[in-house]
């Protein structure tokens, strides 16, 4: 079964451990995972990449009205402010602090966005059954590189704490790209999830004929 | 087609003479410079690694030092201006009556960070040294270091979420401090350092291939400066 002199096409590795198996492609709905250490490795679904392109086009429209929309008000006392999703980002903004308000803001809202994006550049063509887009190799790279850095979920989980830590101190009220943001983030784990990376690679391939 | 243990059958692509590709799982002859399906530079076992992790770990620890010596936050209201560091900030919780946030944010804050130096550094100092954890358990050590890094930048979002929020002209207004510039790069740093740890030499003894490549010689006594 796993003998050296099969040909390299018809092999996977794990990238995590390095263990070599012949490729044997999984039944749609069947996870191919690394024997050795358990990394899922091939994992397909039926239609996923439809899925994955009215997901991200949702995903996109989201980001884009969650920004702009007011997320939270806050009152007390009479006083009263309500700030966008933008706001909380760039709400470092004096002196050395400013890195890292644009750092929160890629971190929040243009690295997810570029994903998505990246994602239904990549996919429509393939899907539709058209030879892959101009650089849709490198634009699979640009948005797997991204993966670790697109945060959206965490700023939602954030916003839950602070609002339990500010609770005691003024009444807290929810604007519409609130309700945006929490469906946006569901959305974002969906949308990363249905995505079989080796699927992707495969359909990319230019070495094949 | 799940089996557990150590199995002897299971080859390694570098055993097989091949290279695989991190990123696609495409496989090559051994000695190929990039891979064809998706460009990246194509390494049996990245060399190179273990001087990065140690280099990313030292930096995350340099900034995780002033995160915690500077204010995170600063609480301005009509009667007072207070400043607060991370540990501070908890032990205020606790004495106004409520541990379970100051707990919450002890583990979040302080055991989860110092938690990941240590996970990291035990990692890289297995795979120079023989170690008595089983692969399996150092494989799910790293997925749980690597899972868990992205999640520490909770704190810069609560930071920014309510000092962004809480501007309420003279009734009181929240600041962010410098600790919070400090912790956002302790984390980032700390998760380049998860990124470079190449996972492939957890395995590697298992294989027979326990001699590591010379450039991890050279900085495994590193750790010794570093802690």
């Amino acid at each position: 079964m796993r003998e050296p002199s099969l040909p390299l096409d018809e092999m996977i590795v794990c990238p995590q451990c390095d263990a070599a198996y012949s490729l044997r492609r999984p039944e749609i709905g069947e996870r191919a995972r690394c024997v050795r250490c358990g990394t899922v490795l091939i994992t397909p679904r039926r239609k996923a990449g439809m899925q994955i392109i009215a997901l991200s086009l949702s995903v996109a429209i989201l980001i884009v009205s969650a920004t702009v929309f007011p997320f939270l008000t806050i009152t007390a006392a009479g006083t009263s402010n309500s700030v966008s999703i933008l706001d909380a980002a760039l709400a470092f903004s004096d002196g050395p602090l400013i890195a890292l308000a644009l750092a929160t803001a890629a971190l929040i809202v243009f690295i997810p966005l570029a994903r998505v994006l990246l994602a239904m550049y990549v996919l429509i063509p393939i899907v539709l059954d058209r030879p892959p887009a101009r650089g849709a190799t490198q634009a699979f790279r640009l948005s797997e590189a991204m993966r670790p850095w697109s945060m959206a979920e965490i700023f939602a989980i954030g916003c839950a704490v602070a609002l339990v830590k500010i609770t005691d101190l003024a009444d807290v009220g929810f604007g519409p790209a609130f309700w945006m943001f929490a469906a946006l983030v569901f959305l974002v784990v969906v949308q990363d999830n249905f995505l079989c990376r080796w699927s992707v690679w495969n359909s990319l391939d230019k070495t094949k004929t | 087609m799940e089996l557990s243990g150590q199995n002897q059958d299971i080859k390694s692509a570098r055993e097989l003479g091949l290279v695989a590709c991190t990123r696609c799982t495409k496989v090559w002859p051994a000695g190929t410079e990039t891979c064809g399906r998706c460009g990246k530079h194509l390494h049996s076992r990245d060399t190179t690694s273990l001087q990065r992790v140690w280099a990313f770990w030292f930096v995350g620890f340099l900034c995780y030092i002033p995160a915690n010596m500077y204010p995170m936050l600063q609480t301005r209201t009509l009667l007072s201006v207070q400043e607060d560091t991370i540990v501070g900030g908890a032990i205020e919780l606790f004495h106004y009556g409520s541990p379970g946030i100051a707990l919450i944010i002890l583990i979040a804050s302080v055991a989860i960070p110092v938690a990941k130096f240590l996970a990291i550094a035990f990692l890289a100092i297995s795979v120079v040294r023989v170690s008595s954890v089983s692969m399996h358990q150092r494989q799910l050590l790293y997925e749980v270091v690597e899972y868990i890094g992205r999640w520490s930048m909770i704190d810069i979002f609560v930071v920014a979420i309510m000092s962004s929020l809480v501007q309420l002209n003279t009734l009181a207004a929240i600041t962010p401090g410098r600790a919070s510039l400090f912790f956002a790069l302790s984390v980032i740093f700390t998760m380049l350092s998860a990124q470079a740890f190449d996972s492939r030499m957890i395995w590697d003894v298992q294989s027979g291939h326990s001699d590591t490549p010379d450039a991890a010689e050279g900085t495994a006594p590193s750790d010794r400066t570093a802690t």
